[in-house]
């Protein structure tokens, strides 16, 4: 007999329009002489065009990791994709009455509308549009604060000694192979700083768009949180439908200095493909944050797009009773598949760290969480839990945990618990009988089991994330 | 209110239920008593739609229409509702999510307005004084890490929320101790009205001290061998079901 929680039909991905606009599109393919001209079209510093080159030429000796990642895909050409794509315009935005109608509109059709006036309450946000940041909001409302939130090219330009500061302070550019690429390369990205004992007073956002075909988006975030300062921050990210693959190489660095806190959450619905698998983005992605004495970071994820996913947002507990957190949902479908997980580096004293990791897996879809926590040699009364769970939707899909533990302190205290379960008939049997249709029952199951995931999101996104969910899933069970 | 003709059902190739006959009307409780693997608890599982059972003859009716056309959901909100034996964990979905998700969905089927979680509360409020349970089971996780008595209670809790036509409890009593029992049957005894039905599907003529059924049915072989008043239930606590197995062989 067949079971009802098998058959696999996908519903159409809703961003994947393209917006007709005209570009700058720099030839394809990647040489020292593409870099300068990124540089150059950026206007940035010496320093800025030094770092890039060096990164290339580390690069280039580096090899793309395809050993161990529990993700397979053809080579990548990497003289194949266009390294920077801008909507073209006359000259630098002074105010969003300049950004093109078309783009503006795009965003509205993307549900993030960058007019002040239809705000989400109390979201500034910064577009990346391609290679580009389109439109930043609320930055004179947040500059009375002394709070610094624009593109990073913006902020190369009018706070060089910031970024000359903080730039590859916790992912270095020889960190690994996509996070040299990006350093090399990238194009933009937001920008964040939070002086001493401010705390932010709204979600301070960032929505990246790829629009142009075959284009690579390599942005790259910096978050300073200043001592005893507060952030919460949020990326969403969508693509059009193509049948080629996409990269997306993005590095984002948290700094979190003594005694301040910096959440970051993530809504990541990239167009992941067709049901044959063809098409989608590759979202290999270095994000880390470095927490001094008394710092907390947090990160949040809600991953659902993406042909493949490859991350690790991590945690440095640099200084003495840190606190790092990781609370991630990963939804495979189709033929995605989903590397990802977190590392938690105990180096203080009293450091804590916290892993909850929801991988959901349906269709023929593949999710491994993978994870490490390496407490230090010095890291007296360092404690961790780890929560790993998967959850099976019908019989052709699979997950798989991977934690790696590292103890060097006799004192440390690491707790790993991991369950699997099958999202059951007898359960969606239940509802059903309550009154539930099949969607509404296992949207219902799948939002019970992220439950702790969604309430670390803030409010708004929360219920974004409980409705993308329901969309990713639709069909999965018959 | 129900019709159940000639009801022919298997699991698999395994054939279970083979021609079952049975009229529930309003305000009519039935139990349906017999032996394990009698066929009682899938005779449930059929009614409700469960999808691991083959209809593979017979009709059923349920309020003038034809039952097994409709799925589980559709079912539910003509107002059929199962008890379960085994009510299933649903871990991060509180009961009080659970209990409006699903009043507001018959409702709607209803074409009435969805209530908002104040006014709900007011209305949960006064069907939890039928279990004899406080409010903070609303924010616990459906069924989970409940014991067996406080899975089988909330099941009454749900049912006195959705207020169905036709009650199927099955194997209520199971598990059950008898303070637990009598919490249940309480329950289940104060929800009755003119104008509902409950099937009680049970292996023990315990439970029927507390919830007197109308007529008792036993079921042997996937058939009903027996009909009769509660009196047979009785019967059949001081002969056991042997003497009306060996009845339907012979027969």
């Amino acid at each position: 007999m067949t079971s009802p929680v098998e058959s696999l039909v996908n519903r159409e991905y809703q961003y994947g329009f393209v917006t007709d606009i005209p570009s700058e599109v720099f030839p394809r393919g990647l040489n020292e002489d593409v870099i300068r001209m990124i540089s150059a079209r950026k206007q940035e510093p010496a320093f800025m065009l030094e770092w890039r080159l060096r990164a290339y030429r580390r690069w280039l000796e580096m090899k793309e990791p395809h050993h161990w990642a529990n993700v397979s895909y053809p080579p990548i050409d990497y003289q194949d994709i266009i390294y920077f794509a801008a909507p073209r315009t006359q000259k630098p935005l002074g105010s969003l009455d300049e950004v093109d109608p078309a783009l503006l509109r795009t965003y509205e059709k993307l549900g993030i509308p960058l007019s002040e006036q239809k705000r989400l309450s109390g979201v500034a946000v910064d577009a990346i549009f391609d290679s580009v940041s389109v439109a930043t909001t609320f930055k004179e409302t947040l500059a009375k604060e002394g709070i610094i939130f624009c593109s990073f090219s913006e902020a190369v330009r009018e706070h060089p000694e910031l970024v000359q500061q903080y730039l590859g302070s916790v992912v270095p550019y020889n960190d690994n192979f996509f996070a040299a690429l990006n350093s090399a390369v990238f194009s933009d990205g937001s920008f964040v700083y939070v002086p001493p004992g401010v705390r932010c007073p709204m979600e301070l956002s960032t929505y990246f768009r790829i629009n142009t075909q075959d284009v690579g988006q390599f942005e790259r975030t910096l978050i300073v949180a200043d001592e005893g300062a507060y952030v919460s921050y949020l990326e969403g990210c969508t693509a059009p439908r193509f049948d080629t693959n996409q990269l997306h190489a993005a590095v984002v660095e948290l700094v979190a200095l003594k005694g301040a806190t910096i959440r970051y959450s993530t809504v990541q619905n990239w167009y992941a493909g067709d049901a044959d698998g063809k098409g989608g983005i590759y979202n290999f992605v270095t994000k880390r944050g470095k927490a001094a004495e008394n710092a907390k970071i947090s990160w949040t994820q809600v991953e659902t797009g993406s042909a493949i996913t490859w991350k690790y947002p991590s945690v440095i507990l640099q200084g003495d009773n840190s606190v790092g957190e990781f609370y991630s949902v990963a939804v495979v479908n189709g033929r995605q598949q989903a590397d990802t997980g977190t590392k938690m580096i105990h180096v203080g004293r009293n450091t804590r760290s916290t892993i909850v990791s929801k991988g959901i897996s349906a269709g023929q879809g593949n999710n491994s969480y993978r994870g490490l926590v390496k407490v230090l040699p010095r890291a007296a009364g360092a404690r961790n839990y780890t929560q790993c769970d998967s959850m099976l939707i019908g019989n052709r899909c699979g997950a798989h945990t991977f934690p790696y533990i590292d103890v060097q302190n006799p004192t440390a205290s690491v707790e790993h618990e991991a369950s699997t379960s099958k999202i059951g008939e007898d359960q969606i049997f239940y509802l059903k009988q309550r009154g539930l249709n099949t969607e509404n029952a296992v949207s219902m199951i799948v939002n019970g089991f992220c439950k702790e995931v969604f309430k670390e999101l803030p409010m708004e996104f929360a219920v974004e994330a409980q409705k993308l969910l329901g969309i990713t899933l639709e069909g999965s069970v018959g | 209110m129900l019709e159940i003709t000639n009801l022919h059902a298997r699991a698999g190739e395994k054939p279970i239920l083979n021609g079952i006959t049975l009229s529930v009307k309003e305000g009519e409780v039935h139990a349906v008593m017999g032996p394990n693997g009698s066929g009682k608890s899938t005779l449930a599982q059929v009614l409700a739609g469960h999808p691991a059972y083959e209809v593979t003859d017979g009709s059923v009716t349920f309020l003038g229409q034809d039952l097994l056309e409709l799925e589980p959901e559709e079912r539910a909100k003509l107002g059929l509702f199962l008890a379960f034996q085994y009510p299933v964990e649903i871990p991060g979905v509180t009961n009080a999510y659970l209990l409006r998700a699903a009043y507001n969905e018959l409702r709607k089927a209803r074409g009435q307005e969805e209530v908002d979680p104040m006014d709900f509360m007011d209305l949960v409020e006064e069907k939890l004084k039928l279990v004899d349970w406080g409010p903070e089971i609303l924010s616990r996780s459906v069924n989970a890490g409940f014991s067996g008595g406080e899975k089988k209670r909330n099941e009454i809790l749900q049912m006195a929320v959705l207020e169905p036509k036709l009650a199927i409890l099955d194997e209520t009593d199971s598990g059950l101790d008898i303070d637990a029992l009598r919490t249940v049957a309480d329950g289940v005894n104060r929800l009755r009205r003119p104008d509902n039905a409950t099937i009680v599907v049970t292996h023990y003529q315990r439970l029927l001290n507390y919830i007197v059924p109308d007529y008792v049915h036993v079921l042997a072989g996937g058939r009903i061998v027996r009909s009769g008043g509660k009196e047979l239930a009785l019967e059949l606590e001081a002969k056991g079901y042997e003497w009306l197995t060996e009845e339907a062989v012979t027969a």
